[in-house]
Order: C-alpha cells, then structure tokens, then sequence
C-alpha cells in the first residue's frame, strides 16, 4: 500500500499515525514545500514572544518520521490525479490512497495605502515568522491589520520588540468569531493595558506612520488542487471518514469543510486539534480500518498577556452569565460556552458540548456554576474515576 | 464563662513552624474543635470541644499537633481530685446522671499486671513454634460426661453442638446501632478470614451480614431486639447475655434519633423510638427461668447450636455460674468490670463489678469443685489487652476470651471514651454517615486480621516457651502461673503461688 | 498497567490526597519545609459538596484528548501513561479545554501539570494513594480484568 500525504502540518502528522495503528509497514511519503522538520504553526508568535525556540516548537520529536517509518518529500504538489500525483519538478508519485491535508494561505486583499508601508508581511507559516522577525526593532511602528487570532497573537508576539502595535479591523471588536462584544471589551481592554493599541469599526489606514504591517484578515482553505475533482465549498468537502468525494482522496485540517456537530452545519473550522483528529480519522480508514471523526465543533483556547481565554461551540439559545463566563443553551442542550480568565475544568463544558448530553440528565444548576463531575450522576462517576475510561 | 465553666481537659498544641494551613484537622473533626481563619491565613482550636480522639494528630501530614493535659488544675488535694470536683460541678450544673463510654479508667489493680508466666529451663525442654507443630485451635461447648457405645462396640458420636475456633480469641458483642455498619461488616469479615466468631449484640443481625452466619453469635438480650428464628438460626451460636461488666445491673438505651433505617429494621422497632433493654430480663427470675429460655432457644434451632449465657462479673459470680452450668447452657461467658459499652452511667462503670482475674478463678474452681466442670465453656472477657493476657487467662481456666476493646483499638479507637456522644471520629461509635465512611472495611477487617495473627504468633512463643504445644495443655494450667505483689488472699483466689515460691 | 482509581464511597474529602501530592513534585524531604505558607497547586483535586466528595486526577484516557489536541506536541502517551514536557507546553489551555474530567490545570508558573502517577518522584505506589487514610484511592491494575 502506497500512502501519500501532502502537508507536514497536524492532519498530515495525524494521518501517519492513524496509518501505523493500522498498517505497520505500508510506504508513506509526506510532501511538504516548507523546509522545515513539522513544527506547530500556532507558536510562531510564541517563537517571537520568546517563550519557545525553534527546537521546542517541533510539534514531533526529531525521530518522528523514522519512528514511524515515513519518507518526508520537500517539493510541491501541483496536481492531483487518480492515482498520483505530479510535482513541481515534473516528478511523480503514485498512490493508492491520498491525504490533502494543504491547510489555508492567508488571504490578502486590496488596501489603500498598503503599498506606503514599507515591510508587508502575512502571519501563518514559520517562514512567514522568521521574515516579520527580521524586520522588528525597538523603533518600528507596526500595523497589524486584523483583530482575530492570528493578528492578536502576532500583537503579543511583538508588542516588546517594537515600539508600537496597532491593531486594526473593520470590525468594531476584536475576536468577532469567538467572542461577543462584551466579552471582546473586555479581552480589548486587558490588550490595551498591556500597550496594544486598537482602531477598530473603520477601514484599516496603512500610511507612512507605520513601518511595518501584517495582514491578518483571514485565512482561505488551499482546495485548488481538488478542483474539479471533488467536491468544493468553502473548502473541501469531507464526511465523518474524512473522505473526499473523489475515490480514495482523503482530505483533513484547514483545507475541508465538515459537520459542526453544535450547530449541525458543514463548515471550515481551522483549529489545530481538529486537524489532527481528522487526519488520524483519515489515517485510520485509508489504513483499511474503521474510524469516525464525527465530533468536531469549534474551539479555541487563546490566552494574552496571562489572561486564558476558551470558547466552544455556537453561540445560540439561552444565555447563563456570571463574570468571565457566558453558557449558551437550548433544548436541554449546551451548544456553547466563553470562558475568560478562569478556565479550569473547561474541558467539562466541551465534552458536554461534543458528548451531546442531555442537560436534564445532570445538575445544570450546579454545573453552571462550577464545572465538574459533582453535577454527573454517581454511577458515572464510578464508570469515569473507578473505571477505564476510552 | 459564668460560674459553670470547666476548664478543658486537654490542650490541643499547633506547632506553628510545622502547620501548614492544609485545614485536614479541621475537616476531621467532628466536634468542631479546629478551625481556619481565612482573615488571618491561620489555623485556632477551641480546647473546650476536644475530646482527645488523636483523629487530627493521626492525618496531620505535618505532624504539627500533639494534644496534652492541659494542666490546669485546682488546688491539689488526695481526696477531691479534679476528676471529682469537676464531676461535681457538671452534677450540680444539669442534675443529671453522669454518663461514660469504653471501659473503667480508674486505677484498680489489674491483676493480669500481677501475674508472671513460667518458662522451661533444661527440664521438660521448650519448643520452637516456627519448626513444630503447635495447636491454637479450641472447642467450646459442654463435654459429654461418659463414653457411649453401640451394640457393635462403636463409639456414639454422643458430642453436644460446638463451636470450633482457629485461636482462642473472639470479638465480644457490640450492637449494630452501638457501632456503625461499616464496623459490623469489618468484625465479620475477619472473624470469617480467621477462623473465629463475632457476635451480633443486642441489635440483631443485619441482612447483609447473614452470610457470615456460621462466623456469627448471635445475641438475646432483655429487649429482644431484631431476634426471630431465622436470625436464631443464621448464627454459629446463641449467647442469652443477662449482664455486662461495664454496667452490671442494668438495662441499656438506645435513644431514638439513632433508631433510623437499617437500624431500625434490623432491630424490628419502629423509627425514632428509643431501643431500651430492661435491667432484667421479664422471663428470668430464676436459674429455672433461664434454663427454660435455654432450651425455647435451643428447640428453635434444633439442638444443633451451642447456648452461651453471659453474665457481668459481680459478687457471687461462682454461685451464679454454677447455676447456669446447670442450666443446660453449653458456655458461660464472664465480662469483667474493666469491661467497655458506648454508654454507660459513670457510677456504674466505676463502681460495680469485680476484676475478670478473680471472677476467672473462682469460678473455674467452684465448677471443679462441684465436677460440673465439663457441663460448660468458659469465655472471659473486660479488658483482655494483649496475647500475654490471653495466656494468662487461659492458664487460669479460660476456654476463650472475648475482646471487644481491642478490637475497636484495631479499627481505629482511641479510647477518647465518648462515643456515648455519637460522634465518634473514627466512624465506629456513630451513625452519621459523613462519619461512619471514614472506617473503610477493607481496612478495618484487615488490621483486625493483623492483629490476631500477631496475637497467635505471640501466644504461640509463649505456650513454646513454657513446653506446651496446644492451648487444650495450657487451660486451667496455673502452675505455670506466679503472682507478684499479691496478698494471701489473693493468690488463694487464684489459685497460684507467689514468685520464687 | 496499574492506575489511579477512586472510589467515592471512601473519599473523606480530607484533602491529604491534594496535599501528598502537592508535596510529591517538591524534592523537599520534609511537608512543613515544602509547603509551608504556600498556596498548593496539586495535580490531584477534591470535588466536594453537601457530603459528596471524590479525587480526581487524570485518567490517562486510551484515546486521549488531550495528547491529540495539544498544539505543542508537548502531550504523550508513553506504555499507556499521557505524561506532559513541561520545557516544551506553552500554557495554551487547549488540554484544559478538552479534557472531560478537568483533571489538566495550570500550575504556579503557567505551564499546565498533570497527574504523571509519581513516576518521577517516587518508587512504586503514588503519594496520593499512600497519602490517602481510607482506601479511596487506589493504585492497581483493572483493565485486563474487564
């Protein structure tokens, strides 16, 4: 069995290992056009925070791809057909199952002024980290333009090598996919106390005040090279196998569109720990095995300057408020939470959220208040702490 | 304070360098002696609630309590010691009888402290029990007087009912509702792990317990509480128990908030009323009388089961038991004033009754005496501390013993003598279930094991020691006794002679 | 494998557990020098109330979350234990986020901790089950009997 994988990010890795639980021995080939062992894409503004180094923000120890018996390719897939695919070199590499796993480029729209600053930088890939690094200095005036999470982690990751960070976005709150406006004012000022500074609810103004700008307004799946042969949306469009609709194409991470299991829609949702869940679906079923990635819902888990910040689900139903927390709910169901500040035992709301559970089967009340395992019933807790859990 | 304060007995000592605020004390005690100021980020106690249980001194993780006397005292005087004056005072204060729990603290003698063991020296050589045999097991119940034969010359099987014991040891009788369930279930399940019996009290038997029946004694006392004939029947043995040597005399009391579920059930009266056996038993004014409910108990269970009849240890204990040796009973079981109850009037407990030692004796010999011997089992019980005691017990003519003290030492007693209050912080002498969950059975049952295999290991060493290898050699073999610093008539009483005689 | 269990019909929600454990990641030989006048950040935690009280710490999953959502790698399942690399966790709280038991917490100095069974600081036994007074907490193997 002949496995290729293209992209060396979390659903490519996830694909290797969900392959070695099934398929010990089959040839697996990774192509990647970054020249870099797998690295953690969410910690480059970590790496320029200072807070991890390139050796640590491997995202698989160094042996990985001995261990587990994969060939990494350096070079990049330009077209995808049954049963193999070709390479920029005109080189080609034959599969009986493949796994897209292409991830998203940030996108870059026309802005008026963009051309007056003289260093322009995108903020996705290391390499896009290490370019942006090389331009900082004590005296530069950054632009960031974009208030989700990829242009506020980049406001963190710099704020202390520059002399300046403003954030910008048409939005009039940062973190408008995550956060509702109360809770992006509050995230906002705790920013804004720490120096970042904010134009929000306006169109970004690139000008010859500032040195440097990231773009940082979103990002679009990489579907081109399944043009036309499967189907697109959004981004590719996988089921719960992590099948393409194109025969033994798989496809997992940024790239697809799938179920959101909280609000049963088909959708993007480019997080790290989807895309490796998904990727190792993938590995599984094109390993010959039988696996379901069928629950995925939106989640974050972000922090700035100290303060944690986790969000799950949607955003629909009723609403349980106390500070730093909102729960929102509906037909005896969670469908999702903000947490900010205080996010232990997060997790408790998530596995509601993902497990589906019925909110009349356990103490509601008390579980608002503090997650836990108290508000389960006691038998599940026997099967939980006194058993084996999956 | 006003004029009724009482200065606490005990002081609660915190090591302030070794405290670390982790507030476990304060968790575990029931009586709400410690408590966290948050304010001040420190630990306090109120001495005035201590009871000395040592639960918080046990689980601090720092070692940073230790309880002490606390010292205060008024003007020393022989006669009226703190003790008193303090009991006075409390008297005066509620006009009430005073009450107690465990055993007599007085300073009495204890006469097992006044007896030495022999041991052979080049004569009648000792024996080493790890390399020969050496039997612990007894046999109680009455003996048949003569050999009978049938027409063949065969031997007639003609052995009244029995019980069949590993070791000469057995937990004597505490009632379900005295002691928590989880207690119940810890004695059970080692008596079965032991080859030894428990006995049920005067609480009945609970139904979860049944299955240790054969592990079982099950008791008649003057309430009749729970006693039915599958409860008559689901034990090894019956003990119809006429007295206790912690309250010779008298009935007991159960109040009524602790007659709630289980308990309630298990003792077949409703919820809420208060369980209370009669001094006497109504039945019984006569060693007829008893011998009549002997034998109503031995027909319910078909003449297959021992009858134990138990008495307190009081003045004319040996005309007492040679009645009941008479009586048709198969054992007599004799609890001495040292003996323990969760609740008892401290005047009683201090006041009435006589050392198990002398009581032993003398009734060992009047059934000798009289060659009524063989017609009954002796088991003693009122403070049987240690395998030393055992042995000396048996020496003077114990069949058995009973602990019931040193068993609850076993599940985690520390003789703070309240558990008549009913918040025992070790789970045994309570109800409430915050309490009872802290004695687990699986370690309770476990350290109760330990304990008697330590005992029959030292029992074993001692018996080797004195070239004895069964404890049958060992009964009523009180040449292997010596008295020190008794009286005449005490060593008459005994029945042994002084050291270097 | 031998893990952690609980069985909340013991737990006297005493809080040695969180106490033993706190200690068992000191190196200190003495409890009073270690914690003294510190707030604890165990990796074992009590949940209580109205008389209900039970330990929780990880439950080193089969199919764990946390090891698979970790952005850093940071997370791994070594023979069946999910151990964390403390130089290599950023303090994300994406483990927090999706562990079902809460038993992921952050510690003092931002990284996350969680229970690795003592493997580092002691032989055999836990300090949470030794520590434990009734058997609530329990270090053995299960899974092959089920």
């Amino acid at each position: 069995m002949k496995y290729v994988i293209i992209g060396n990010s979390a659903a490519g890795i996830g694909a290797v290992q969900g392959i070695r639980q099934v398929d010990p021995h089959g040839d697996i080939t990774i192509v990647t056009h970054e020249p870099h062992h797998t690295y953690s894409r969410p910690l480059i503004s970590y790496l320029l925070q200072g807070k991890t180094t390139r050796d640590s923000m491997k995202y698989r120890p160094d042996d990985f791809y001995a261990a587990h018996n994969c060939a990494l390719l350096h070079g990049e897939v330009t077209q995808v057909s049954a049963g193999q695919v070709t390479l920029a070199d005109g080189s080609t590499l034959a599969y009986d199952k493949l796994l897209v796993g292409t991830g998203a480029s940030p996108v870059v729209p026309p802005i008026e002024g963009l051309d007056s600053v003289p260093n322009r930088f995108t903020f996705t890939t290391l390499d896009d980290a290490l370019a942006l690094e090389a331009a900082l200095d004590p005296s530069k005036r950054v632009l960031i333009i974009g208030a989700g999470l990829v242009g506020l982690k980049c406001a963190e990751g710099i704020l202390k090598r520059v002399e300046q960070v403003t954030v910008a976005d048409l939005a009039p709150q940062i973190l408008p996919a995550i956060l509702d406006a109360e809770s992006a004012a509050q995230v906002q000022a705790h920013l804004e106390s720490h120096g970042v500074a904010f134009a929000l609810g306006q169109p970004a103004q690139p000008s010859n005040e500032y040195d440097i700008v990231v773009l940082a307004v979103g990002q679009r799946p990489n579907t081109a090279l399944l043009q036309g042969i499967a189907q697109i949306e959004q981004g590719i469009v996988v089921n719960d196998k992590s099948e393409t609709t194109a025969a033994n194409i798989y496809a997992a991470g940024d790239c697809t569109q799938t179920i959101d299991i909280a609000s049963g829609q088909s959708k993007v949702m480019a997080l790290l720990p989807n895309a490796f869940l998904q990727g190792e679906c993938a590995g599984i079923n094109m390993a010959g095995g039988n696996a379901s990635f069928g629950k995925a819902i939106p989640m974050n888990a972000v922090g700035f300057f100290g303060l944690h910040i986790v969000t799950a689900g949607n955003y629909t139903g009723e609403v349980y408020t106390a500070p730093g927390k909102k729960l929102f709910h509906s037909g005896n169901r969670l469908n999702g939470f903000m947490l900010i500040g205080d996010v232990d035992k997060a997790g408790i709301y998530t596995s509601l959220i993902r497990e589906q559970t019925p909110l009349d089967s356990i103490d509601f009340a008390l579980i608002c208040e503090t997650p836990g395992l108290m508000a389960f019933t006691r038998e599940h807790r026997q099967k939980t702490l006194g058993g084996e859990p999956t | 304070m006003g004029i009724n304060w009482i200065y606490p007995e005990h002081e609660v000592v915190r090591n302030r360098d070794r405290c670390i605020n982790c507030r476990v004390c304060e968790r575990q005690c029931a009586n709400e002696v410690h408590e966290y100021l948050s304010e001040h980020d420190k630990m306090v106690c109120d001495d005035a609630k201590c009871v000395n249980c040592h639960r918080c001194v046990s689980l601090c993780p720092t070692r940073a309590l230790k309880i002490i006397p606390s010292g205060n005292t008024y003007r020393p005087n022989s006669n009226w010691t703190n003790r008193t004056i303090n009991e006075l005072y409390r008297q005066a204060d509620t006009g009430g009888v005073l009450l107690s729990s465990m055993g007599c603290p007085q300073r009495y003698p204890v006469y097992f402290e006044k007896i030495l063991l022999n041991a052979s020296q080049v004569t009648n050589p000792s024996i080493d029990p790890l390399r020969e045999p050496m039997e612990s097991k007894v046999s109680l119940g009455a003996r048949p007087r003569d050999i009978q034969r049938d027409e063949n010359g065969r031997m007639i099987n003609n052995l009244p009912p029995q019980i069949s014991l590993s070791m000469p040891v057995m937990f004597s009788a505490m009632s379900y509702g005295s002691i928590s369930y989880n207690a119940h279930e810890s004695l059970a399940r080692a008596a079965q792990e032991l080859g030894i019996l428990y006995n049920t009290g005067e609480g009945g038997l609970h139904e979860d317990f049944y299955e240790y029946g054969a592990n079982t004694i099950v008791q008649v006392a003057s309430g009749r509480f729970g006693v039915h004939s599958a409860y008559l029947n689901s034990g090894a043995a019956i003990e119809i128990k006429m007295g206790q040597g912690a309250k010779p005399g008298i009935g007991g009391h159960l109040p009524g908030t602790k007659i709630v579920g289980d308990i309630s059930r298990t003792r077949m009266i409703p919820e809420g009323s208060d369980a209370i056996s009669p001094a006497p038993h109504h039945d019984i004014y006569s060693i007829e009388d008893l011998r009549q409910l002997v034998y109503s108990l031995k027909t319910v269970t078909g003449h297959k089961k021992p009858v134990i009849v138990k008495i307190a240890a009081v003045h004319n204990v040996t005309a007492i038991a040679s009645g009941i040796a008479r009586s048709g009973a198969d054992i007599i079981a004799i609890d001495g004033f040292r003996g323990g109850s969760g609740a008892t009037p401290t005047r009683i407990r201090d006041n009435v009754g006589i050392p198990i030692e002398l009581a032993l004796a003398s009734v060992d010999q009047r059934l000798r005496d009289e060659g009524i011997r063989d017609n009954v089992s002796i088991i003693v019980g009122g403070s049987i501390r240690s395998s030393a005691d055992v042995v000396k017990a048996v020496a003077l003519g114990a069949d058995c013993v009973y602990i019931g003290t040193s068993a609850l030492m076993a599940l985690g007693c520390h003789l703070c003598r309240s558990c008549h209050a009913g918040k025992c912080n070790w789970g045994i002498a309570t109800q409430e279930p915050q309490l009872t969950r802290r004695l687990n059975p699986d370690i309770g049952h476990r350290r109760l094991v330990n304990l008697m295999n330590a005992w029959r290991h030292e029992i074993k060493e001692m018996m080797g020691g004195m070239g004895i290898n069964s404890i049958e050699s060992l009964k009523g073999n009180r040449s292997m006794l010596r008295g020190i610093g008794l009286n005449e008539k005490e060593l008459e009483i005994l029945g042994i002679r002084h050291a270097g005689e | 494998m031998k893990k952690i269990y609980v069985n909340e019909q013991w737990c006297l929600g005493c809080r040695l557990c969180e106490y033993y454990c706190a200690f068992a990641g000191t190196g200190e030989r003495d409890m009073a020098r270690a914690l003294a006048g510190m707030k604890i950040h165990p990796r074992m935690r009590i949940e209580e109330k109205d008389g209900i009280s039970f330990a929780v710490s990880c439950r080193h999953c089969k199919d764990a979350l946390c090891v698979k959502s970790c952005i850093t790698g940071a997370l791994t399942v070594t023979d069946g234990m999910v151990a964390i690399d403390q130089d290599r966790c950023v303090g994300c709280c994406t483990c927090v986020l999706v562990c079902p038991f809460g038993a992921v917490a952050s510690t003092a100095h931002g990284v996350m901790q969680k229970c690795e069974l003592c493997v580092q600081s002691s032989a055999g036994t836990p300090a949470c089950v030794r520590g434990c007074p009734n058997g609530a907490i329990v270090f053995e193997e299960r899974g092959a009997a089920r």
